[in-house]
């Protein structure tokens, strides 16, 4: 009985893992600053997993999919990157005046299919593209979802532009009402969230300010989009938060048993400076 | 009015100044006389502070008047720091160029100065209410703002002061 049991919690939690990818802990993208004068800017950006907001303490945000766009759309590369026990680094040559995005997108495919009588979980890193070649032939009974993971930040010199903002469609992407580089301290924000290029209700939002090791309440803000998708965040004190927004996933019903239920998922994850006015 | 505005485009600012100080002409005052003391301020490592001056008016965009800045370092390395001047960067300050004609120039050294701002300088005022604001911001010191509303044209003499309280002594406006 008790075997039972735990094999069981062990194929949940186990199914846990495989669906909600670092969900667990907060991944999260710090820029030595957000807004920025000058000739020749650069900006250093320290990239980790952990759970307090804004500690290295835990895992390094792996590089590989981190890329900067400048203002005009063009793609930029990172430099002098680097990966640590706690933390990734790199540096963003800002060449262009405006608004820059710097982000790490994922998008992967979830799901299971039978063969040989029994029900086997799609590998790791299985996407919308190489869904056919991974699956082996017999397969039967195919059944996925997509996933889509959007970490990003931006960095703005001289005047905010939002060439950058428009949608490509996939996963949940920002749209600035309030330009994401422009917020103070007393002031409201308002920004809405697109779900593949459509403004979507109903999305979980919340923002958390940082240095939370330093204080004994978590002091997050938790909040639903709109029907327009839209949020207002009313920020009562200057600094560093990290928002983030997931899809809303259906609840199990206690006790219910089976494999879960596969779900459309998708995150995504920004870190936000609030000035003093 | 008119006529002073004349002067102006012919004679050049002095002219202005001059002819608007006499008062047979009897015209509005149409420069602001702007003096600002900078604190002598007993720490480790001090540098002038970076301090703008601009005018708003509710409705209308930020007009940048004066800015004091590291403006002769090589490769024009003194902009990083302009956005600490944030209160200003966000309302004028990043949407100009620097150096810019007219308005940037050298930090000044603790003590009492006079900027004078004509007419034009300030953005050929249209008459109502405005508010001159002067943001310091010192390196590896702090910041602070301080806000002088006056009503244009001004009537000639002073007309308003601002008192700081760590990065600014007094600061007062006058027509003339």
């Amino acid at each position: 009985m008790n075997r039972k049991i735990l094999g069981f919690a062990a194929t949940v939690a186990l199914a846990a893992i495989a669906v909600v990818p670092a969900s667990a802990h907060r991944q999260w993208m710090l820029p030595s600053s957000t807004v920025l004068s000058g000739d020749d800017v650069w900006v250093t950006v320290d990239a980790a997993v952990s759970n307090d907001l804004f500690y290295f303490e835990h895992q390094p945000l792996r590089l590989d999919a981190v890329k900067a766009w400048a203002p005009d759309g063009t793609e930029t590369a990172i430099e002098n990157k680097a990966t640590g026990r706690y933390r990734s680094t790199f540096d963003v040559h800002l060449t262009q005046k405006g608004t820059w995005r710097i982000a790490s997108v994922s998008d992967g495919l979830m799901g299971s299919y039978d063969l040989g009588g029994k029900t086997e979980r799609l590998p790791r890193g299985t996407t919308t593209a190489n869904l056919a070649e991974r699956l082996p032939a017999g397969a039967t009974n195919v059944k996925t979802a997509e996933s889509n993971n959007r970490n990003e930040i931006f960095v703005t010199v001289g005047e905010p532009t939002t060439t950058l903002f428009k949608p490509t469609g996939k996963g949940i992407e920002l749209a600035p009402v309030t330009h994401p580089n422009d917020l103070i301290a007393g002031e409201t924000a308002s920004f809405q969230f697109l779900l593949d290029g459509k403004p979507a209700a109903g999305l979980s939002v919340t923002v958390i300010p940082g240095g939370i090791r330093y204080r004994n309440q978590l002091g997050e803000i938790n909040l639903k989009t709109d029907s327009q998708g839209k949020v207002e965040v009313n920020w009562t004190e200057a600094g560093m938060y990290w928002l983030n927004v997931t899809t809303p996933q259906t609840e199990r019903a206690e006790g219910a048993t089976g494999e879960p239920p596969l779900q459309r998922r998708a995150s995504y994850a920004t870190t936000l400076e609030v000035l003093a006015p | 009015m008119q006529l002073s505005y004349s002067a102006l485009l012919i004679g050049g600012s002095a002219g202005l100044a001059t002819a608007l100080a006499t008062p047979a002409i009897a015209a509005a005052p149409g420069v602001m006389d702007v003096t600002i003391s900078i604190p002598r301020l007993k720490v480790a490592e001090y540098h002038k502070p970076y301090i703008a001056f601009w005018v708003e008016k509710p409705g209308a965009s930020a007009k940048t008047v004066a800015v004091w800045y590291d403006h002769d370092m090589k490769a024009n390395e003194g902009t990083k720091w302009l956005r600490d001047v944030r209160q200003w960067w966000r309302a004028s300050g990043r949407s100009l160029t620097f150096p810019a004609n007219g308005i940037t120039g050298a930090t000044r050294a603790p003590g009492t100065h006079k900027i004078s701002f004509t007419r034009a300088q300030l953005g050929a005022l249209a008459p109502g209410q405005y508010t001159l604001l002067i943001e310091a911001s010192r390196e590896v010191g702090g910041r602070e703002v301080l806000r002088i509303p006056f009503t244009w044209p001004g009537k000639a003499g002073a007309g308003g002061r601002a008192v700081g309280t760590t990065e600014l002594g007094t600061v007062s406006v006058s027509f003339r």
